[in-house]
């Protein structure tokens, strides 16, 4: 293998759900999840005489996401037909943009070893989704789901300005916290509405033209993305190595066998015929609606993650973790705001917060114990009113009840006992009944308080507070 | 420009029509007919317009995203050729990778 | 007045009788079913009709009268029994573009025009005859075979609304929707000797109309006078929250304004009435051309001042429109795939037959011309020659009316038809065919209103005069009709 003579050169085509109620032409349910054909209309099914009419949230959600790459929004954008057959393709096109894309010309920052790097945005467009073909449910047949044919989509294509594998995967990270930050989509890759199709070549280093370019699908991960980019280049280099020259086509990734297989589809066989769709006029965007949606444009990550690292005195380490969703930084800065202490704040929604919502799978936003809840509780801890190991039992309560932090600590007797004469007490207790402890411990051997601080522990069920128990015991002996 | 039979196969094919070959020659002679009147349009100077075609005056309207379908008062499975379970049925592709014959 | 004499009535005067209790809507609906079978309307004799459900029209009927009984009033089109082209969706009857490829389909929805129609208490009897996808000027292209002119039951209709316009000529109706595209409804309006409109591009909504040539279609009415089709538009015309191309403008109250005029001596005083001269070509009809003048002095003698005036690029419209509708068809009819409705072939052994033999098998002679001649133009390295190089030679048909219109020009007057009704059969080159729309075509893809009305007869078969007036001027369109209508009498049937 020869590959570090050769450079590998990579652009990204982004296929991106939005996160609207209703179909992108039509009124019904853009929701996942219903029974078979449920979300259907005339439009979507495309029934004869039925026309598309446009969902404004779509426009403002793409609007928002160009903005947010540093795009231009274009004044006029232009709807065109892409024109194929696919079974569940009801219309035999795809409503898209073509020649007069909604948004062109921006760029992302990503992060590789060698420091920032802008990556060139070519363009964003519109499109609309097609449904959903299951090959393996009947013997012989292919059964068609439209639920999902007339979802909005963006496409957002890159580029060809990442020279490695690990540069694309930053590059989809970045993009995908950004797009998650602006709330236009869930972004999910395993639940599709994140879909990456790379365009990748291989040149000799130091060569500046590009060279023949193939296009990998059918990658369902972020990291199958840099395998099938990794596999692909090295066959590349292989083919190049042996003096033969890459052709241009299209691969399918196979994540089960890790490689990349030539698609038998014919080259040229695609020809889209593209045309300016008549049902829709072209989108025109009022420049003051341009700005309000500018304005609207939420703290984006590198920026947050800036503002937060001054502001909480935190490490990168620490900032990474607590901004990797717009709603966990959210539910963390509430947190740090309520109780004061973003330290301890920091330590609580790295721990048992992630924790909760990882092994949940659900998001921070519908945990039962909210910011304020959490805050109540790192005071109770921080003011010595329940130990650490008691705080951490009063969440999993709060968890499960929703009830404030002191009311769980209360109901389940977990306020700490500092109070002298039950302290003596179970100190009495533990002495008499471990009385050859308690004899050699008095006389001098020191080692043993702890073992006796534990059983007073034990005995008070965890409530004792041990500062004070150590100090008790200590006066019994005679002050040391 | 004259279309060839290997043009009228092409353009089948993307259409997805069977044409046998007795109706090709049939065809190819038809469609030169036709698009031989259609050559008077490169002798149009179109220069000053072609910018203007595409000039909008109006947006397209747009809908609110609370919006409900249009109703249907049969179901599909009062008119699809091939129903079960809810989905619609349709012969296997010959292959998975027929599914790169979908667009991005 | 007998029941027989019902289908006599236009629709104006037959839901005044319906609304005042004269005539009940059920037997304003029997006297059609039973005006169609005299006329042999029926697939045996004139095939006008392909689809009517008799019991179902009835049935309409009486829950109109009960609606009507609850309100006190019946709508503007009380018990008018109505027919409509087979392109646009109804429930409850057929919706197959007379092609076997929509071989039983039923809408489960309806098109906003049906809906407003509907709601005036029209009752929808009968889906008419078409060319197959409203590709044809004859109605020959139909999968069930052509629809005969009343006049003359050897010659066509014309087309592609052949059945809707020999439904309304032989008194089956008052009035039927018919569709345009390149001229599909005043062409058979000629043919069969009544009024057809096309209206401005955006005017009548498209939801629910299947779609030839989406930039230039339209819904049009047709009627035996030009009261009726003006109702109709009335009613039909308007924002429709389903199609994005259809306008906000402001509906007029057409009647009103040239009723206001019926008893002028000169209700055309003020208006200027363009003649373009390429609508008169040399080898003209003689009888048409003199047909013609007879109108225009008729115009004069109404208080217009009729001026010539050119629309250079008329002669490159049929190339422009054999472009631009065949592109977009050959898009619009790709979801006739036998997929989720509709004739699915039971020969295929894999999805690629699946497609290939049910659409060669579902479409006739002249649709698989299209979809090829449009696939053609649009493919790889002949877009911009044909398709985009036809959309910008429109641009300069449209600013050809744009110059005359806004030279002061209210409307313009021409024949709607180069020859009269051809004998069936007797059109066989395609491109020949097509010249047939020689005179409607430019008016769709400017998409300016249009209309034609009777303005007499040549050898016994009607003339069709057609007026074209700017966009949205419909007002001034109806307003040179009527008093043409009124001055020409019963010479425009002569």
């Amino acid at each position: 293998m020869s590959s570090d003579r050769y450079e590998m050169v990579v652009g990204l085509e982004v296929h991106v759900q939005l996160k609207t109620k209703s179909k992108a032409f039509c009124g019904c349910s853009a929701d996942f999840g219903a029974a078979p054909n449920a979300n259907t209309c005339p439009t979507c099914l495309a029934l004869p005489g039925a026309l598309p009419v446009l969902n404004e949230k779509a426009v403002e959600l793409a609007s928002r996401a160009a903005l947010a790459l540093g795009c231009k929004l274009n004044r006029v954008s232009v709807f065109a037909r892409k024109n194929y057959f696919y079974p569940d393709l009801p219309k035999g096109y795809q409503i898209s943009q073509f020649d007069q894309p909604l948004a062109t010309n921006g760029s992302l920052k990503i992060e590789t070893p060698e420091g920032e790097k802008a990556i060139g945005i070519t363009r964003v467009h519109m499109e609309e989704d097609a449904g959903k073909s299951l090959h393996d449910r009947y013997p012989g047949e292919t059964a068609i789901d439209l639920n999902r044919s007339g979802v909005p989509l963006i496409e957002i294509v890159s580029e060809p300005d990442m020279r490695s594998s690990d540069e694309a995967g930053s590059y989809l990270r970045t993009l995908r916290q950004i797009l998650h930050y602006l709330r236009v989509s869930d972004v999910s890759m395993e639940e599709g509405s994140l879909r990456v199709d790379a365009n990748v070549s291989a040149r000799p280093v130091g060569q500046k033209e590009l060279g023949t370019k193939t296009e990998v699908k059918n990658m369902n991960s972020f990291s199958g993305v840099e395998k099938a980019l990794d596999f692909e280049f090295a066959r590349q280099c292989a083919i190049l190595d042996r003096g033969e020259k890459v052709s241009q086509q299209t691969l399918l990734w196979d994540a089960g066998k890790g490689e990349a297989r030539v698609s038998r589809t014919k080259e040229g066989s695609h020809d889209y015929r593209y045309f300016p769709e008549p049902d829709l006029l072209p989108l025109v965007l009022d420049p003051s609606w341009i700005n309000e949606i500018t304005a609207s444009i939420p703290e984006l990550p590198a920026d947050r993650k800036k503002r937060m690292a001054e502001e909480y005195k935190l490490g990168p380490e620490e900032i990474d973790q607590l901004t990797v969703t717009p709603s966990l930084a959210d539910y963390f800065e509430n947190t740090a705001r309520d109780s004061g202490d973003p330290k301890a704040s920091a330590n609580w929604v790295m721990g048992e917060v992630l924790a909760t919502v990882n092994a949940s799978g659900s998001s921070v936003d519908s945990l039962k114990v909210r910011p304020a809840d959490l805050a109540q509780l790192i005071k109770l801890v921080r003011d010595g009113l329940v130990s650490h190991a008691a705080g951490k039992k009063i969440f999993s309560l709060m968890l499960e009840s929703g009830k404030p932090a002191a009311q769980v600590a209360h109901d389940a007797a977990l306020l700490q006992v500092g109070d002298e004469t039950a302290l003596a007490g179970w100190i009495d207790e533990v002495i008499a009944e471990h009385p050859e402890e308690a004899k050699r411990y008095m006389a001098g051997e020191k080692k043993l308080q702890g073992v006796l601080v534990g059983f007073v522990m034990k005995k008070s069920g965890g409530k004792a507070d041990p500062k004070r128990v150590n100090q008790l015991l200590m006066s019994r002996a005679g002050g040391g | 420009m004259a279309v060839t039979h290997d043009d009228v196969r092409h353009v089948a094919e993307l259409a997805r029509l069977a044409v046998d070959d007795d109706r090709l020659d049939h065809l190819v002679s038809e469609l030169n007919g036709i698009l031989v009147h259609m050559d008077a349009l490169a002798q149009v100077d179109t220069k000053e317009v072609e910018h203007a075609v595409f000039a909008p005056v109006d947006s397209t309207p747009v809908r609110a995203d609370s919006g409900s379908p249009l109703k249907m008062l049969n179901p599909l499975s009062s008119f699809a050729p091939s129903v079960k379970d809810g989905f619609i049925l349709v012969h296997r592709l010959a292959s998975h990778e027929d599914s790169a014959d979908r667009a991005p | 007045m007998t029941p027989a004499d019902f289908t006599s009535l236009s629709a104006v005067a037959l839901s005044a009788r319906v609304g005042s209790g004269e005539i009940a809507p059920a037997d304003a609906v029997q006297a059609s079913f039973d005006r169609a079978a005299t006329a042999g309307a029926g697939r045996e004799s004139l095939n006008m009709i392909l689809w009517s459900d008799h019991e179902l029209a009835i049935r309409d009927a009486h829950s109109l009268a009960e609606g009507m009984a609850a309100a006190g009033r019946g709508g503007l089109l009380a018990g008018v029994p109505i027919a409509v082209k087979d392109n646009i969706a109804t429930l409850g009857l057929p919706t197959t573009c007379a092609s076997k490829i929509l071989a039983g389909y039923v809408s489960p929805y309806e098109a906003t025009a049906i809906v407003r129609l509907r709601e005036q208490g029209a009752i929808v009897v009968a889906k008419t005859n078409m060319d197959e996808f409203a590709m044809g000027s004859s109605t020959e292209n139909s999968a069930y075979g052509p629809a005969r002119n009343p006049h003359d039951i050897r010659r066509v209709t014309g087309g592609s609304s052949g059945g809707s316009a020999a439904a309304v000529a032989a008194g089956v109706v008052p009035l039927a929707l018919g569709s345009e595209t390149g001229g599909s409804v005043r062409q058979p309006a000629a043919f069969c000797g009544i009024v057809g409109v096309k209206p401005t591009y955006g005017r009548v909504s498209r939801h629910g109309l299947v779609a030839f040539a989406s930039s230039l279609d339209q819904i049009g009415p047709m009627a035996r006078n030009v009261e009726d089709v003006a109702l109709a538009m009335e009613i039909m015309s308007g924002l429709d929250a389903f199609d994005s191309t259809s306008s906000s403008r402001e509906v007029g109250g057409y009647r009103d304004q040239f009723m206001s005029l019926a008893t002028s001596p000169a209700p055309l005083e003020g208006m200027t009435i363009g003649v373009p001269e390429e609508f008169f070509p040399e080898n003209l009809d003689d009888s048409i051309r003199r047909l013609c003048e007879r109108s225009i002095d008729a115009l004069k003698s109404l208080g217009a001042k009729v001026i010539d005036v050119k629309l250079p690029h008329t002669s490159l419209a049929i190339p422009v429109y054999y472009i631009i509708a065949p592109a977009e068809a050959s898009s619009n009819l790709a979801r006739f795939d036998g997929v989720r409705y509709g004739f699915r072939t039971d020969m295929a052994a894999s999805l690629r037959e699946l497609y290939s033999i049910t659409r060669s098998e579902g479409f006739g002679p002249e649709v698989t011309r299209r979809i090829l001649l449009g696939t053609y133009v649009l493919s790889a390295g002949y877009y911009d020659a044909y398709y985009k190089k036809a959309q910008a030679v429109r641009a300069l048909i449209t600013r050809d009316f744009g110059s005359v219109f806004g030279d002061g020009v209210d409307a313009l007057f021409t024949p709607t038809t180069p020859t009269t009704a051809f004998p069936i059969g007797g059109i066989t080159d395609p491109y020949e065919m097509y010249l047939s729309d020689i005179f409607t075509v430019t008016a769709n893809l400017a998409g300016v209103p249009a209309m034609s009305l009777p303005i007499g007869r040549a050898a016994g078969l009607p003339v069709g005069g057609q007026i074209i007036a700017p966009h949205f001027g419909e007002a001034a369109m109806f307003r040179v009709a009527y008093a043409l209508e009124s001055a020409l009498g019963t010479e425009a049937h002569q």
